[in-house]
């Protein structure tokens, strides 16, 4: 049961990082393609956790920890690039 | 496996998994940029949190050894969901928005993002 639970949870996140992508490649505003970048990240760690249950291991944990923490200092980076200019004054 | 686990467990994935794809398809389907903000920080952070109890369960229904350690991310993901859109609008505002698009700022006159030195942006 839990296997078909993964195999649909598995299915929603890889077409939510594909319409991510879409976005990222076709949005029309700067503001979008941060967020969809952002989101792709989340989406990223959520796949890797989900990974981790279907192969029974815990050994995913520190790569998704590291994943999230890049995903925020890297969205924050990027919307301060476009605000200001540069990203550490 | 206690047959009480998996069905908390399939219950979490199926839950993480619909939030997830209504988070991403919202920002393909809803029309303006700040309401586009709403569905991924806040459907798709719901979704992560789903996997991540999921995860706990199942390592607490597998044993031997317990941990909460997937609550660390999901302490980091709410803590800092709030923070990226805060400047995901700032870039919003700054890039598309101008002091008369925005709506009225009530008794301050005008909004605290826009409101800067021109001596503050150059550095």
């Amino acid at each position: 049961m839990i296997t078909y639970a993964a195999i649909f949870a598995f299915g929603c996140f890889s077409l939510a990082v594909l319409m991510n992508l879409w976005k990222v490649l076709f949005a029309d505003e700067i503001a979008d393609r941060i967020l969809a970048l952002d989101t792709m990240f989340i989406n990223a760690i959520a796949l890797m956790v989900l990974y981790g249950i279907a192969l029974g291991t815990g050994i995913y944990f520190e790569a998704s920890m590291i994943i999230a923490m890049l995903g925020f200092v890297s969205t924050v980076a990027y919307a301060r690039f476009i605000l200001r200019g540069n990203i550490i004054e | 496996m206690d047959l009480f686990f998996e069905l908390l467990i399939t219950g979490f994935l199926i839950m993480a998994g619909v939030f997830g794809l209504v988070g991403s398809f919202g920002l393909l389907k809803l029309n303006d940029a700040m309401s586009r903000l709403h569905a991924p920080t806040k459907a798709t952070t719901l979704g992560v949190g789903g996997v991540l109890l999921a995860s706990m369960t199942f390592a607490f229904a597998k044993g031997p050894h317990w941990s909460v350690h997937e609550l660390m991310i999901t302490l980091f993901l709410l803590l800092t969901a709030p923070i990226t859109a805060n400047f995901i609008a700032k870039v919003h505002i700054h890039q598309k928005e101008t002091r008369d698009s925005l709506p009225a700022a009530g008794e301050d006159g005008v909004w605290a993002t826009q409101n800067l030195d021109v001596s503050d942006n150059e550095s």
